[in-house]
């Protein structure tokens, strides 16, 4: 009977728990699980502060499902080396735990800056955990000002998930816009306004340069007071695991397109995890949770016996504030093709004869086709691309193309 | 297992199927009270334009993406058919991101819903196709091969 390890308890876990078990009903599964929680929705902690959902449906996977998938699971442990030689993972209690098979899911931590006087502020929080939004959201009062360090997907989805609960919200970056990672600078605007109308307060290009318990003193030479600070930075993937065992690792562990790292039996997958982006043509992380999930069980399957690759992932997002929806996928290189109007800004980007990214603002129908022509690499020329540039439609296809589609099994 | 198909010759563009799927999903047994005067939000959309239309509705992918991609694990996929927990649902829209057909919209909520083949409401099967006065959509047995 095989035995397999996880280490880590998220969607990645989750996604190679049932690519294992797609091939393999009996092998022994372990979960080394940091949290004290079953596996939940990490990118809902912001609808938790915001009452849009419940720490019950925020489960990812129904209760029971660890019982039904045979898995094993140590919460609230860590594990703390691995030893690729002897093929066992140590836990900080000690405990030695042998492997056939492991998969490194240990996703990513905050990056904390070292600012000065950071630890003179007594009230600081992350944003990434569900324990971290539970002991947020114990802190805030009505009257409480928020400092919020970070105008990425992080900051912000916090700073919607806490406006009703809080006093004021300034959010500062060292990025000129809001969504750097996902907006180029006209619709990081838009986006921006959008936040300012409802409630939020901006600080961007200027970082603190030093704190004094409740005070904030920026590079601009400007200073805020606050009552609450929350960190939202950044994130490093954890790769010290892998690392320290002599493992290949970049920014995040490095892996084949099969998931599989390059030490003997070791898999990896999720945030800590460098795969390979198609947009892109190159290995980077990406992390998010669709991606976490499907390597995840492509992990899973290859440590059963399987045979699978995954070369099809590209960053993607769907994301809204305050009722402004906005979708992004792919690197925004190439040709630009605009539409914008009504206040809806659809952005194309085309190189090499293929869509290499997209940002939309506001409509985003049936923007899944445009996402499907990117992770495909579909030549335009095969598309009416005239079509493709006004809206996203199944019109752009062939009938052939759509009699496939919607005519057969798929 | 069966599935709804489109056959885009035949399609009238007469969206009968979108407001039958509104109807069926309505809970309501009045199609006067459900329909009339209201934006309606069905589960499958009539697309197309002018002498080329057809619908299109959940496929019930044989490996769907936007199970795996769901950030709230809302959708699942249980006998064959993917189905969503719309009280888990919190209206990200990640799944309309992913969906190669194009085939996914949210509900007059924000909230997602989905084509669930009218197995869990009063039909029992697609009232799309039960509508459909031309079988511009059918709900069969098909073959991967096909």
């Amino acid at each position: 009977m095989k035995r397999y390890v996880i280490i880590g308890n998220g969607v990645a876990a989750v996604g190679c728990i049932e690519g294992i078990r797609s091939l393999d009903r009996e092998g022994d599964i372990t979960v080394i699980s940091e949290e004290d929680h079953p596996v939940y929705s990490r990118p809902l902690i912001s609808y938790l502060l915001q009452g849009r959902t419940d720490t019950e449906l925020m489960k990812y996977r129904p209760d029971g499902f660890y019982e039904e998938n045979g898995c094993r699971v140590h919460y609230g442990r860590r594990a703390s080396a691995i030893d690729a030689v002897s093929h066992t993972v140590t836990l900080d209690d000690g405990g030695k735990i042998a492997y056939d098979c492991l998969c490194v899911a240990a996703g990513s931590r905050p990056f904390v800056p070292p600012f000065e006087g950071l630890d003179t502020v007594k009230c600081r929080f992350s944003f990434m955990t569900l324990d971290d939004a539970l002991a947020l959201g114990e802190a805030l009062t009505p009257e409480t000002r928020v400092l919020i360090v970070g105008a990425g997907l992080i900051g912000l989805k916090c700073a919607e998930g806490i406006r009703d609960r809080a006093g004021s919200i300034t959010v500062c970056d060292l990025a000129d816009r809001v969504l750097s990672s996902i907006l180029d600078t006209e619709c990081a605007a838009v986006v921006q306004k959008h936040l300012e109308t409802n409630g939020i307060s901006f600080m961007l290009g200027d970082t603190v340069q030093r704190f004094e318990e409740n005070r904030a003193f920026m590079k601009s030479g400007a200073s805020v007071d606050f009552d609450l600070l929350v960190l939202a930075v950044g994130v490093r993937a954890n790769t010290g695991l892998v690392k320290n065992a002599g493992g290949e690792v970049n920014r995040g562990i490095l892996a084949d397109d099969r998931m599989k790292t390059t030490l003997d039996g070791v898999y990896t997958a999720g945030d800590c995890a460098e795969g390979y982006d198609a947009s892109l043509g190159a290995r980077r992380i990406l992390a998010i949770l669709p991606n976490a999930y499907i390597q995840g069980h492509t992990a899973g399957l290859n440590m059963a016996g399987g045979d699978k690759s995954f070369d099809t992932g590209i960053p993607m997002n769907s994301i809204g504030f305050f009722g402004l929806h906005m979708m992004t996928a792919g690197v925004y290189d190439g040709e630009m093709f605009e539409d914008a109007k009504n206040g809806s800004i659809r952005r194309l980007f085309v190189k090499d004869g293929r869509l290499a990214g997209f940002i939309l603002i506001g409509g985003t129908d049936r923007a899944g086709i445009y996402t499907s022509l990117v992770r495909e690499r579909t030549p335009i020329d095969t598309i009416d691309f005239g079509l493709t540039k006004k809206a996203a439609s199944n019109m752009i296809f062939s009938r052939d193309i759509r009699r496939k589609k919607f005519g057969g099994v798929v | 297992m069966k599935r709804v198909y489109v056959n885009e010759e035949w399609c009238l563009g007469c969206r009968l199927c979108e407001y039958n799927c509104a109807y069926a999903n309505s809970g309501l047994k009045d199609m006067v009270a459900a329909l009339k005067d209201k934006k309606i939000f069905p589960r499958i959309h009539v697309e197309g334009e002018e002498r080329i239309t057809f619908a299109v509705s959940c496929r019930h992918c044989t490996d769907p993406i936007c199970v795996k991609s769901c950030i709230a694990g809302a959708i699942s996929k249980r006998d064959g058919v993917v189905r969503i927990d719309r009280g888990k649902c919190v209206g990200c829209l990640t799944c309309v991101l992913v969906c190669p057909y194009g085939a996914l919209a949210p509900g007059e909520d924000g909230i997602m819903q989905k084509c669930e083949l009218c197995l869990d409401n009063s039909c029992g099967a697609p009232a799309c196709v039960t509508g459909c006065p031309n079988r511009a959509i059918v709900y069969e047995e098909r073959s991967e091969a096909q």
